[in-house]
């Protein structure tokens, strides 16, 4: 066994796949940070509002007033650095870094494939995407100075992106196995029906067997695709579902750049040929040096695992995370999709129709007095939205309003919540124990007592 | 295996055919509620009918300002008054619509904006120059400032008749018909733009994106129960938001009884339009409450819309039986109103919260990605 996995680690595949990689993200990249600052969202989402929620134990990461236009500068010149494989290991560490420090500025616009960004970016810093076409190889072969450039890397690297995308596909896929999505057909019932100007499809949309029919393909989908992709037999069938599945998606919801990046992400699985040819038709429109592409072309040195023995030990670390961290919600009480410990960083996606409302009262403690707080003073529409239903966000905002009217003048500020929380179409129910003060609990990992316990039950996973 | 093949191949078509570029109208057969008849139910029904009405109310009112005017007397001041009340009232019943014509014109930042400015008032009589197109005017002029020219100058009805007959009566009635006329006009255009292409614009856009028009609307009026029903006629003279209690805060102040009335008339709009009941003949017609039924949001083994009439009701009685607004405020602290504020205030998450999600519909929709 053991020297079945030293026979693996030291075993290659052709660099192409992880090339092709290379060159897509950083495209798709480039142009979401574009999109992103073409629909405004720096100023709406990072400047505008006076307030930012912050993830726990990253209360320092905020947004930087107007350098925050330089930092999705550097962030998306990183990205057309990664694309072209110029100074890759540098561009990509730069992409890492400011992508994930923008997601970090307001938990808000927390979204599942953005943290999928992030811990795809901090993977490939690990691996050599830039030993083949690439403006690093290019600038090596000149100087002559091409020791570890070539047609071949350890094929570890490579079947690192295949398992983290399994994971996602897969974990995705799991967590629908619940009573909400397989028995209610939640929340696509309810979803779906609002979708009924779509072109062909609307009129299907109110149907009953459609929200079912949708649910356990979405479902099925989500965890056979892994499989389907890794044998050669199933592979452009599957390359297919996985084109009609996100380009459906993105027809039904408003997920951005997702779809495309899943798209592209999943080529990774092809054989190595189909990403050489990609590599040639690619090199022909940027004039990249042909010979530089062909199959055989030979390193004076082949890099060893040993080479890549931190990377090797980092990215088992990384994926050994991605394995577990999905589980953590085992550890809280409750249920998950109401008490949200543990939901995030779990490719839990589109799981859940959840509104909330939340009125918070503020008393002073010496006087007595009290006032109830409007939202809109404080909160951007898109920041009440979420913090009306999520018990770090409740949390975080009593702390925020307790500092605020205390720098007013008020003392020994009492805070108290009454959040009304709808689930899956379930009827909106008390969420917040309205008598806790909380201004004077704490932040922590630990299960939050003051959330008021789910009256309903959700089997499964 | 079969089935699962013809799936498969039935949503790549779907999907070849969804990611053209195509937005043309096809007509969705088996849908589970179409929003055309309901925003034809709204227009033609509620709306248009409203602003025609309230246009009409306007008129009276203009004319009786030109009856007082004409000859200042107790008499006629009351004659203008009841005209006052019932333009006023009627204003309650399209308040709610700030939507197209009427969003675009700012109808209620002009015509109901209160606290009214007294001093801003009087200066403007003072000078004799003043121009009511200026956002700064807003507090001077429409509803709040003619409860105060006609309540407010002064303690007894002859001495406020007496200020239209002395020195500077002639600027105070010109100021009276100035208002008067500011609010004929704005009326008038938001009325002629629903009915010379607007109406088209609405009822055609009967989509499911956050720019249709049911969403919008929707938008729309849960704002306005939230901030000008609940918030703008209880709960900001309540104190609820500042601690303290504000009745100068009260809308229609300077009249001094019937903000309340007033209030239960805007809740009254609002269960009517909930309901989608005819402005003419108050039968039922598409509306939230069909919808909803529609949807078959049962909850708990109760109708939704039926939980949402049920609190509309429970929340009218505790407001019907409470002393006229500016007495229960005498009360410190006013413990009856805020009770009676408690249960408007439960129609919100029902709003916000059930029926929103019901529906898919996203509050003060933002522009930004999910997953």
């Amino acid at each position: 066994m053991n020297l079945r996995i030293q026979t693996y680690l030291q075993s290659n595949v052709k660099a192409a796949p992880l090339a092709v990689f290379r060159v897509f993200f950083g495209i798709l990249m480039l142009v979401s940070i574009a999109r992103f600052w073409y629909h405004g969202w720096i100023e709406s989402l990072y400047l505008e509002p006076a307030f930012h929620f912050s993830y726990y134990g990253f209360e320092w990461v905020k947004p930087l007033g107007d350098w925050t236009y330089l930092l999705f500068v550097l962030c998306a010149l990183s990205a057309l650095m990664v694309a072209i494989g110029y100074k890759y290991r540098w561009a990509i560490v730069v992409f890492f870094l400011s992508f994930t420090y923008i997601e970090l500025m307001d938990k808000t616009t927390y979204l599942n494939h953005y943290y999928f960004i992030s811990v795809l970016s901090f993977l490939l810093i690990f691996l050599p995407a830039n030993v083949y076409f690439s403006v690093d190889a290019l600038r090596a072969r000149k100087k002559g100075d091409h020791v570890y450039f070539g047609s071949q890397v350890p094929r570890w690297t490579v079947d690192s992106i295949k398992l983290l995308l399994a994971i996602v596909y897969l974990y995705a896929g799991l967590a629908k196995l619940n009573s909400d999505w397989l028995v209610d057909a939640m929340p696509l019932s309810i979803w779906l029906p609002s979708k009924f100007d779509i072109p062909l499809l609307g009129g299907l949309m109110g149907e009953r067997w459609v929200h079912y029919a949708f649910s356990y393909f979405g479902a099925g989908y989500d965890l056979m695709i892994p499989f389907l992709l890794y044998f050669k037999r199933t592979r452009w069938v599957a390359f297919g579902l996985v084109v009609v599945f996100h380009v459906l998606t993105r027809v039904l919801f408003p997920i951005g750049m997702f779809p495309y990046i899943m798209i592209v992400a999943t080529l990774i699985f092809f054989e190595p040929e189909f990403h050489e040819k990609v590599c040639r038709v690619l090199g022909r429109m940027v004039r990249y040096p042909q010979r530089l592409l062909q199959a055989s072309l030979q390193q004076k040195k082949q890099r060893t695992t040993s080479g890549f023995k931190w990377s090797l030990v980092v990215v088992a670390f990384l994926l050994a995370v991605q394995l577990l961290l999905p589980w953590r919600y085992l550890l809280y009480p409750g249920e998950l999709f109401w008490t949200e410990e543990g939901y995030r960083f779990s490719w839990r996606v589109m799981l859940m129709e959840k509104t909330g409302y939340a009125q918070f009262k503020i008393v002073d403690g010496t006087t007595g007095k009290w006032f109830y707080v409007d939202n809109r003073d404080f909160l951007t529409p898109f920041q009440e939205k979420q913090m009306s239903f999520q018990p770090d966000f409740i949390l975080e905002y009593a702390h925020y309003l307790r500092n605020h009217f205390e720098k007013q003048g008020h003392k020994q500020v009492e805070v108290y919540a009454d959040v009304k929380v709808a689930l899956n179409g379930r009827l909106s129910t008390t969420f917040v124990d309205p008598t806790v003060d909380l201004a004077s609990e704490k932040e922590s990992f630990t299960p939050k007592h003051w959330i008021t316990p789910f009256n309903d039950e959700i089997k499964g996973l | 295996m079969k089935k699962l093949i013809v799936l498969f191949v039935g949503v790549l078509l779907v999907a070849v055919g969804c990611s053209s570029d195509d937005n043309g109208n096809n007509d969705p057969q088996d849908i589970s509620f179409d929003r055309a008849p309901l925003l034809i139910n709204w227009a033609d029904n509620t709306i248009i009918p409203g602003y025609i009405d309230f246009s009409g109310e306007v008129s009276d009112l203009k004319n009786a300002v030109g009856a007082f005017n004409g000859a200042p007397s107790v008499s006629n001041l009351n004659g203008l008054r009841s005209e006052w009340l019932e333009a006023y009232t009627t204003w309650q019943r399209i308040s709610m619509f700030e939507n197209g014509p009427a969003e675009s014109a700012g109808l209620r930042f002009n015509v109901n904006i209160y606290p009214t400015n007294a001093t801003l008032i009087e200066e403007n009589i003072a000078n004799g120059t003043y121009d009511l197109g200026l956002s700064s005017n807003r507090a001077a002029k429409g509803f709040p400032a003619l409860d105060y020219l006609l309540y407010g100058l002064a303690a007894s009805d002859e001495d406020i008749v007496a200020k239209y007959e002395g020195s500077e009566g002639e600027a105070y009635r010109n100021y009276l018909r100035d208002i008067t006329d500011d609010m004929k006009a704005l009326a008038d255009q938001v009325r002629d733009e629903w009915q010379s292409g607007f109406r088209n614009t609405f009822v055609n856009n009967d989509g499911s994106s956050s720019t249709a028009a049911v969403d919008r609307l929707v938008n729309d009026y849960i704002f306005y129960y939230e901030k000008h029903l609940r918030a703008g006629k209880m709960g900001i003279p309540l104190g609820v938001f500042s601690g303290t209690i504000l009745p100068e805060n009260l809308e229609a102040f300077y009249n001094g009884e019937i903000s309340k009335q007033l209030f239960i008339e805007g809740l009254n709009a609002v269960q009517d339009f909930f309901n989608g009941r005819s402005y003419a003949n108050g039968t039922e017609g598409a509306s939230l409450k069909s919808y909803l039924n529609a949807l078959n949001t049962v909850k708990d083994g109760t109708n939704l819309a039926t939980l949402i009439n049920d609190q509309f009701n429970t929340a009218r009685s505790r407001v019907q039986a409470l002393q006229s607004f500016q007495q229960e405020l005498e009360n410190n602290p006013p413990t009856a109103m805020l009770q009676a504020y408690d249960e408007v205030q439960k129609v919100v998450p029902l709003f916000k919260v059930d029926m929103v999600s019901a529906m898919s519909i996203s509050i003060d929709f933002v522009d930004a990605d999910g997953d």
